[in-house]
């Protein structure tokens, strides 16, 4: 109720696009375009061994010879791939000690994004609740890792993904590109030629990680690409937590963001991972603007009853071009994934799930819940699939679509496949438009239009909202309202 | 009170309304009656200020301010309260969410405090009680999987609850039983004072039975037709509206 409350509030505050300011912060760049040379330049940057230019330089020479994909219901102009920053980094120290040594300009603009990047102010919050471990991802570069110290006692390892790669080069080894191989789809593989950084996370056999793991991701240079890549391991009879939250300032240009997140999760192991994504969406009139979010990203159940969970609240974007998937491989293993993706003005959103069914008795479950408004596309794109060995494979899948006026478009395709007769999945389907009676209902109990559609909205996605953590939810919700401000009217 | 003089409405540029006059002064019930088609809801959605009906003459004022310019949430804050003839559903939003979230909009509107968490589970909980609605029904998505009863009972918890000044009641009868209906007109009886004025809108004498009006008018083909005292409703349940059709 409150948080109701507290969105009407919100949302009277904020401009359309509250993220949308440029820190000034003297920023290294690697020479525009991509060529061999760039890919040894950011290698070089970051002190890698010779495994990993060698790892960049094939997937480059792979990326050349693919062609980008079109089958997703998204309509924007060829990228010059030419014309485009591929390394930029707050310039000077590249890995800082401590917190002191990173620019102002940048921890102020974490406060801006509200984001407890000082572990004071987040001991200082009430008494209680619960802390976040933060990796501050700037434009390409890591800047901070909060909590070091005290997940490294539980034997916990979070940090950039280019210290993992000088730190632990055996698990990076072992681990990267396992679940989304090099050349899976255009955009991983050119990420694997030209990834920036990321947060790996490693959970040792048997450890419940102490606290909820978040990266902030912050696109601030202009016509510079984000490639991060992100990778988390679970061990065996691990658990861990993780959000990741993402920002950019308006720009009249496209941004291309194309990351990429594996999960490799063992036995008896869970990973809940969650995102809250809005980076700028681009001019609601116009279209100009905007950042293209060509992500993947897939978990690996690779042991028996092992867990994965993705939840995310899409309203960002120009373009969403995502689909976090499951392969749920070990024996009973559960995958999930609930979504909320939400399209206003000019934006397009292909987005949805891959329930990859390998083994016996292995369960998975689709919520996902689409709000289009303006005149906006807003596309669900799902697989079910169940291998001849999965029998007993479960899945349930609820598609819901809500339609705000006259202009905006809803799709859903789902696509099912069986290959053994001992799976039984589920679908339901529903497509509604927020109803005028509604709307005039909640009026003549005394809420404006703009909160009207606000208390409707969250009504539906709540089933969604509820898979996030608790202080995340309030902050998702304020997101949906402001996603949706000026929609009705 | 309310005051409404020579009201003309239209829907799609069909004349619903033809010149409406009617006074009902605080503390006062006044029942609106008439055949079907004659503009009942309409009038309650023109005084509410749904969209689509386009009022092209006259004036409906509430202690003298105009409401007809107001937008609906703000005639909410300044005490007008509909109950539905069919109340709407409202998924994934708990009854009680719903009507705090209104009840501090529209105290925000008037410039008041809201209502703290435990003020207003304790006058929830008050109210459920007199109505005889289970708590814990407060707490399921507004009206989604309730019976028609279970409704219109929702409707007068929620006016209960929001303590309006002036009441419209459109068909709030209709789909009760004879034991949902004491219990409805119970609440809307509990109502009553000299602060607060009612339009109870019907179709049939049955519901004024239980809520005594001081006054009932024939509503007939968009005009007051006829008024008179509560002897009129009995006097319509006998004759039906056939004169006022055929007047028309």
């Amino acid at each position: 109720m409150a948080a109701v409350k507290q969105t009407v509030e919100h949302v009277e505050s904020l401009e359309k696009y509250k993220h949308g300011f440029v820190t000034d912060i003297e920023q290294d760049f690697a020479p525009k375009g991509l060529s061999p040379d760039i890919v040894r330049f950011i290698s070089a940057k970051k002190n890698e061994p010779a495994w990993m230019l060698e790892y960049r330089l094939d997937a480059y020479e792979r990326w050349l010879a693919m062609d980008e994909p079109e089958w997703a219901k998204v309509y924007f102009p060829r990228i010059d791939y030419q014309d485009s920053y591929y390394y930029a980094a707050p310039k000077e120290k590249v890995g800082p000690a401590s917190l002191d040594e990173v620019d102002p300009d940048i921890l102020a603009t974490y406060a801006k994004l509200g984001i407890p990047l000082r572990e004071q102010e987040v001991l200082a919050g009430v008494k209680g609740a619960p802390r976040y471990a933060v990796d501050a991802v700037f434009d390409s570069v890591s800047v901070v890792t909060t909590f070091k110290k005290e997940l490294a006692e539980a034997g916990v390892i979070f940090c950039s993904m280019s210290e993992a790669i000088r730190e632990h080069p055996e698990l990076v080894k072992k681990y990267l590109s396992s679940v989304v191989p090099v050349s899976d789809n255009y955009y991983a593989c050119l990420n694997a030629a030209v990834f920036s950084d990321g947060s790996f996370v490693y959970v040792p056999p048997g450890v419940r990680c102490p606290m909820e793991l978040s990266t902030y991701f912050r696109i601030n240079a202009e016509n510079s690409g984000q490639f991060e890549r992100t990778l988390i391991i679970a061990d065996k009879g691990s658990y861990v937590s993780y959000l990741e939250g993402c920002t950019a300032p308006m720009r009249d240009e496209n941004q291309l963001h194309a990351a990429v997140v594996e999960l490799i999760i063992l036995d008896d192991a869970e990973i809940k991972y969650s995102t809250v994504q809005n980076w700028y969406p681009g001019d609601p009139e116009t279209g100009k603007g905007g950042i293209y979010n060509f992500v993947t990203k897939r978990a690996d159940c690779r042991g028996d009853r092992a867990k994965v969970s993705w939840t995310q609240v899409e309203t960002g974007s120009a373009i969403t071009w995502k689909y976090p998937s499951c392969i749920l491989r070990g024996e009973s293993s559960v995958g999930e994934f609930y979504s909320i993706a939400i399209t206003n003005g000019r934006q397009q959103a292909d987005t949805g799930t891959k329930m990859i069914h390998l083994g016996a008795n292995t369960r998975s479950r689709i919520i996902s819940k689409g709000i289009s408004a303006g005149r906006s596309s807003n596309t669900y794109r799902g697989l079910v699939s169940a291998h001849p060995k999965a029998k007993g494979a479960r899945n349930f899948t609820q598609c819901d679509s809500l339609l705000i006026g006259k202009t905006c478009a809803a799709h859903t395709v789902p696509y099912v496949e069986a290959r053994n007769g001992q799976c039984v999945f589920e679908h339901e389907a529903t497509t509604t438009k927020l109803s005028e009676d509604q709307l005039f209902y909640a009026m003549q109990r005394g809420l404006s239009q703009e909160e009207a559609v606000q208390l409707l909205v969250n009504g539906f996605v709540k089933d969604v909202l509820q898979e996030l953590p608790m202080e995340f939810a309030v902050e998702a919700q304020k997101l949906v309202a402001i996603s949706l401000e000026g929609s009705v009217g | 009170m309310l005051s409404i003089s020579n009201l003309h409405a239209e829907i799609d540029g069909k004349a619903i309304l033809k010149g409406l006059t009617l006074d009902v002064p605080a503390g006062e019930v006044h029942a609106i009656m008439g055949p079907n088609g004659a503009g009942k809801s309409t009038l309650s959605y023109v005084l509410t200020g749904r969209q689509g009906y386009e009022v092209s003459e006259g004036t409906a004022t509430l202690d003298g301010e105009d409401l007809l310019s107001l937008d609906p949430s703000e005639r909410a804050a300044r005490g007008v309260f509909l109950s539905f003839q069919y109340p709407l559903e409202i998924p994934g939003v708990p009854a009680l969410t719903f009507i705090r979230t209104a009840m501090n909009a529209q105290r925000k509107a008037r410039g008041e405090a809201e209502i703290t968490a435990p003020a207003f589970l304790k006058l929830a909980r008050a109210t459920a009680a007199s109505l005889k609605i289970d708590f814990e029904m407060l707490k399921r998505a507004l009206n989604v999987g309730f019976s028609g009863g279970e409704k219109k009972r929702m409707e007068i918890f929620q006016m209960a609850m929001l303590s309006p000044r002036f009441l419209i009641l459109d068909e709030t009868d209709s789909g009760l039983d004879i034991d949902a209906l004491k219990i409805v007109a119970d609440g809307v009886n509990a109502m009553r004072s000299p602060e607060r004025a009612m339009l109870v809108i019907t179709h049939y004498q049955r519901l004024l039975d239980y809520i005594k009006p001081d006054r009932v008018h024939v509503l007939a083909d968009g005009r007051i037709a006829e008024s008179g005292g509560p002897e009129l409703a009995h006097e319509l349940e006998r004759e039906g509206y056939d004169k006022y059709a055929r007047a028309a």
